[in-house]
């Protein structure tokens, strides 16, 4: 199995071309004339120089070195890796879409507006907040926006010294770093021995300088935070405002809503909750939502309907600003928008009931075989601990890296930092119980693994393109980019 | 049923049993009575594939697309050729169905065409370490002003020249804002930064000073001097540069930028109404440990094969939490591998033949429209493949008069610029004819 | 895990050695098993003064960051400039890589820290 790849520029060979480009019509003009040698460049990047067929092998035998939802189970905790439906990639490729230029006349652009106009409303109505802003292109930048508007609340009405926020210690690290990058003092708050936020230890923590409290309701470990109500009232009593963090959505829509539950600033992750591909890494959408008192403070431009035409306002004096160009990842947002089309009210409800019926499945088929970290109904994810296997010698790292072996994806390891060990599942909706039922009986080998043939753990993967990577010296002595020889 | 969810009815019953419940009502009992959704929400019945296509065909059909109309249309988003190829890498579902690369041994592919566009971006800028991509070239360049902080500590000051792309701006401004930094913008004269003003402003408490090559007016800038404007207060350099013209323009790395980053969108990507796109970001090895975002590192495995990781993760959030050099999480991938596919087809004389036909077709209408009695070329100074008119009229009574010759005209400056009164910035990439241009000059020229 | 005897630790697993007027400060083996392979060190200028407790570097493994905490208060003499290229003596020989040495301020400060002795008992109840 193993076997390595060249880099495309250990493959370019001078002259090769894979380009083709209309003839040059105006050979009269010397950009040497008109461009003084001074700007011009002295020496070319070293692009290479294939031929179209070889760029093309390159890039589809690199895809062929990487698994994707489309290629097997990708049960990878707190990011919600269900299908990507194929309609979506297509309607998201229509030209009247994709070649609509972001400056164009508003009155050009009528169904952009109408689809970013919808979409604010399908998402308020899922979510019970007021209003949505679509310009923040993922997660981490929604929270940063969300962040920005609590300040700038604050600010209005001369509560500058409101500058903690509270983060329980199981949130994700976007959270803090999000916070602390808006310059908000950030507080931990404990987890109870049940993974949920310790009200004795909030109580304690909460004060006249609370900005707001950012939670993930289900959170990370998994669990609904029961004590919602109490939380939502603790922190409003002080003045301060609640955030949710929407990376878990998933299993709760249609059933309770973030807004009834007291939550003041939301963002969502369209490629997350609804199905838009997470291509890699990026690129996502994270749309904030706020309540009506906060829809000032949203960046601008918001959409607004006079009449059958639709028109963007950037009239808002009290807005943030942008936090990103334009109106956001606009392709994103068509295909989340036709996902929604696709289910409807009851397949969004259906999709809930099924991604937590299927954590809870696989919950208890594996915690005889695992440590579990909090014996409970989960929702849509739930965190098994490495800790029984460890004893052995075979940590966490290796039940993963085992786990390739058998063409899955592993969980999310080492988070949240609350569980020793943690391999925190999230199997999704869109998986069938033959799936579940492959994986678990995948898992069990691999425990048996453990204590019968450790080091067949230890020592995984055995059938992948490369072994182990040693990422102690990729940091220690880092080599970001190829360099020409000559 | 639907098409995304597998379970049957017998499938649930099995589940349910596994579980030790007898009704899907059993698994939402954590929910508080009093704030459960009691109805069903108001999102419309069902659609099948089919309505879905039409209802979507119905949408994008309201708009009017470039495809439609021949167009001058640029300002930071522009319509270059995209070769077929990259599309068919981008829907190979291993890739865009991926998420970030955590598990190297299953992620080769993508981490390798990572570091291979790391590697173009760096032959690009001249510079030493890119990262795996921001999200756009505005967001880029609110993180090159945060990066500059924090390499500068105690240093509040972030200066930005107003020849920068005012949306960039806005989004600097508004990032300034909320981490209190202060922003201070320095003038244009002649069309390009004013290096004189730049040069009294810059101070030791300035962290960074931002600039965009070639200016948001198209014209160029002196970058070296500026480099020693800026170096000489301390601070660091970061330009802001359009990836098609370093096939051509000297490396900003090379005049003594610190931190190079752009509008990736020009590279291969459709102009998809803004997004998605993708900003890049690199910098000198000096500051490689500043740098925000993921970075993809080569190394080896235990029998000594090539392969790639992400590194230096103790700069990230997932680690370094409240710490972390930026918040970033999700990045633009898909968006920075269309941006490397672009770049392997195209290649070393594919770029260069781009942004030599481009500024030639700006260059040509110039010329033309120079001639033209009620227009006039605004900057004097040399230019890529953009440049400011200043007309007889307002740019919105132009371009209404262009529309109905199919032509989608220039950007209005004077909404951004008041001293710019009838300003028009038109873009000319490969796309635009010969043809095209001398249309566009004899229609302005029927405007009365 | 070893433990040296004749110098002093922190509740934070740094290590002092005192010679004459100067203080070398470096982490534990149970700091550097902990930690992991490390990566990447930073650490104080020359002649920056520091009180005693303050973070006054980083040191960076694969998957974890820690603050180095100084451990007596003073003037930093010399930061140990190898450790920035080979990172990894801490993992292979903790206590012979010294980070920073520190012109002692206060002798009375070293009252603080805990003998080998303390310091094993310590590390026994952390890892309970």
């Amino acid at each position: 199995m193993r076997k390595e790849k060249d880099l495309i520029f250990e493959m370019s060979k001078p002259g090769r071309v894979a380009f083709s480009l209309p003839q040059d019509e105006l050979e009269e003009i010397d950009l040497t004339d008109e461009i003084p040698a001074k700007y011009l460049r002295d020496e070319d990047p070293e692009l290479p120089e294939v031929s179209e067929l070889e760029a093309v092998r390159h890039f589809t035998e690199l895809s062929t070195r990487n698994h994707g939802v489309d290629s097997g189970f990708y049960p990878l905790g707190s990011c919600t890796m269900k299908y990507n439906a194929k309609v979506n990639e297509d309607v998201a490729r229509l030209a009247g879409f994709t070649a609509t230029h972001p400056l164009q006349d508003e009155k050009m652009v009528q169904g952009n507006l109408e689809l970013l106009y919808q979409m604010d409303q399908m998402l308020s109505e899922i979510t019970g907040m007021d209003r949505f802003n679509m310009q923040p292109a993922a997660g981490a930048h929604g929270e940063l926006t969300g962040l920005m508007i609590m300040k700038a609340y604050h600010k209005q009405n001369g509560n500058e010294d409101k500058n903690e926020i509270i983060v329980p210690d199981s949130a994700h690290g976007t959270n803090p770093a999000s916070a602390s990058m808006v310059g908000f003092k950030v507080v931990e708050v404990e987890s109870n021995k049940e993974g949920l936020v310790d009200l004795a230890a909030l109580k304690e923590v909460v004060s006249d300088k609370t900005a707001g409290l950012m939670l993930t309701n289900p959170n990370t470990v998994g669990l609904f935070e029961e004590d919602i109500l109490e939380i939502a009232e603790l922190i409003h009593d002080e003045g301060g405002l609640l955030y949710y963090d929407g990376a878990n959505l998933n299993p709760i829509m249609g059933q309770v809503r973030p807004g009834d539950m007291g939550f003041d600033v939301i963002h969502l992750n369209l490629h997350k909750t609804f199905g838009t591909p997470h291509g890699g890494g990026g690129p996502g959408s994270g749309p904030v939502g706020v309540k009506e008192e906060l829809v000032k403070y949203l960046p601008k431009p918001l959409v607004e309907k006079d009449g059958a035409e639709y028109y963007f306002d950037y009239d808002l004096p009290d807005s943030i600003g942008k936090v990103r160009s334009y109106y956001g990842n606009f392709g994103v947002v068509v295909k989340a928008y036709a996902y929604i089309l696709a289910l409807g009210a009851e397949g969004i409800k259906q999709v809930s009931e099924d991604s937590v019926l299927n954590a809870n499945y696989l919950k208890e088929q594996l915690k005889e075989h695992y440590a579990l970290a909090y014996d409970r109904i989960c929702k849509h994810e739930f965190v098994l601990s490495g800790k029984k296997q460890k004893k052995n010698g075979v940590k966490t790292l290796d039940i993963a890296k085992r786990l390739l072996d058998f063409g899955v994806h592993p969980p999310t390891i080492y988070f949240p930092l609350i569980v020793d060990e943690a391999l925190m599942i999230e199997p999704t909706e869109t998986e069938t119980v033959e799936t579940l039922d492959q994986f678990i009986e995948t898992m069990i080998q691999i425990a048996r693994e453990a204590e019968e043939e450790p080091e067949k753990v230890q020592q995984a993967p055995h059938n992948t393109v490369v072994g182990r990577l040693d990422e102690a010296t990729a940091a220690r002595k880092p080599k970001l980019r190829w360099k020409s020889e000559k | 049923m639907f098409p995304y969810l597998p379970h049957t009815q017998e499938d649930r019953a099995k589940l349910m049993e596994g579980v030790g419940i007898t009704k899907i009502d059993e698994l939402f009992t954590d929910i508080p009575e009093e704030v459960k959704l009691d109805r069903e929400l108001d999102l419309g019945q069902p659609l099948s594939e089919l309505e879905i296509k039409e209802k979507m065909k119905e949408l994008s059909g309201k708009n009017d697309n470039l495809e439609e109309y021949t167009s001058f249309l640029g300002a930071g988003v522009y319509d270059h050729y995209i070769p077929s190829a990259i599309d068919h890498i981008l829907l190979r579902s291993e890739f865009y169905t991926a998420y970030t690369p955590y598990q190297a041994e299953t992620s080769q592919g993508y981490l390798q065409a990572i570091f291979e566009y790391q590697t173009l971006i760096c032959e690009l800028t001249g510079l030493d370490v890119a990262n795996a991509s921001m999200y756009d070239g505005a967001s880029a360049i609110a993180e090159a002003a945060l990066m500059s902080t924090a390499v500068k500590r105690r240093r509040k000051e972030i200066i930005i020249s107003k020849a920068v792309s005012p949306e960039s701006r806005e989004v600097l401004r508004t990032y300034c804002d909320a981490v209190d930094l202060e922003l201070v913008e320095v003038d244009y004269k002649d069309g390009v930064t004013d290096s004189e003003q730049l040069g009294e402003l810059v101070s030791e408490k300035t962290a960074g000073v931002i600039v965009q090559n070639p200016n948001f007016f198209g014209q160029l800038e002196d970058l070296e001097e500026m480099a020693e404007i800026v170096h000489q207060a301390g601070a660091l350099f970061t330009v802001s540069a359009d990836p098609v013209s370093l096939a051509l323009l000297e490396a900003p790395g090379n005049l003594g930028a610190d931190i190079v980053v752009g509008e990736g969108q020009a590279l291969g990507n459709p102009l998809n109404f803004g997004g998605p796109h993708l900003g890049f970001l690199a910098t000198t090895k000096k500051n490689m440990r500043r740098i925000p975002g993921r970075v993809i590192g080569e190394t080896e495995d235990e029998a000594g094969n090539r392969g790639y990781v992400m590194t230096l993760q103790t700069r990230e959030q997932h680690i370094r939490r409240e710490r972390a050099t930026s918040n970033i999480c999700s990045n633009q991938a898909l968006n920075a591998l269309a941006a490397t596919v672009y770049l392997t087809l195209l290649g070393k004389e594919g770029l260069k033949e781009v942004a030599k036909q481009s500024a030639k077709k700006a260059h040509y209408a110039a010329q033309k429209i120079n001639q033209l009695e009620d227009y006039e070329i605004v900057f004097n100074g040399p230019f890529f493949k953009e440049f400011a008119v200043k007309a007889h009229k307002s740019v919105e009574e132009i371009n209404e008069e262009l529309l109905t010759d199919n032509i989608i005209g220039g950007y209005d400056l004077e909404s951004d610029y008041a001293d710019l009164e009838n300003g028009m910035l038109l873009a000319f990439t490969e796309k635009r004819t010969k043809a095209e241009i001398d249309q566009l000059v004899a229609q302005l020229e029927g405007v009365k | 895990m070893e433990i040296k005897e004749g110098i002093f630790y922190t509740e934070s697993h740094e290590w002092v050695k005192v010679e004459d007027n100067t203080a070398y400060i470096g982490i534990t083996d149970f700091a550097q098993d902990a930690l992991g392979e490390i990566v990447f060190v930073e650490l104080p200028m020359e002649g920056e003064e520091f009180a005693q407790k303050e973070a006054i570097g980083v040191i960076e493994s694969v998957k974890a960051v820690s603050d180095l905490y100084v451990p007596v208060g003073g003037e930093i003499l010399e930061s140990n400039e190898d450790l920035y290229d080979a990172p990894e003596e801490l993992n292979n020989a903790p206590y012979e890589s010294w980070m920073i040495a520190v012109d002692l301020a206060d002798e009375s400060q070293l009252d603080d820290l805990m003998s080998a002795e303390e310091y094993e008992n310590f590390c026994k109840e952390e890892e309970e």
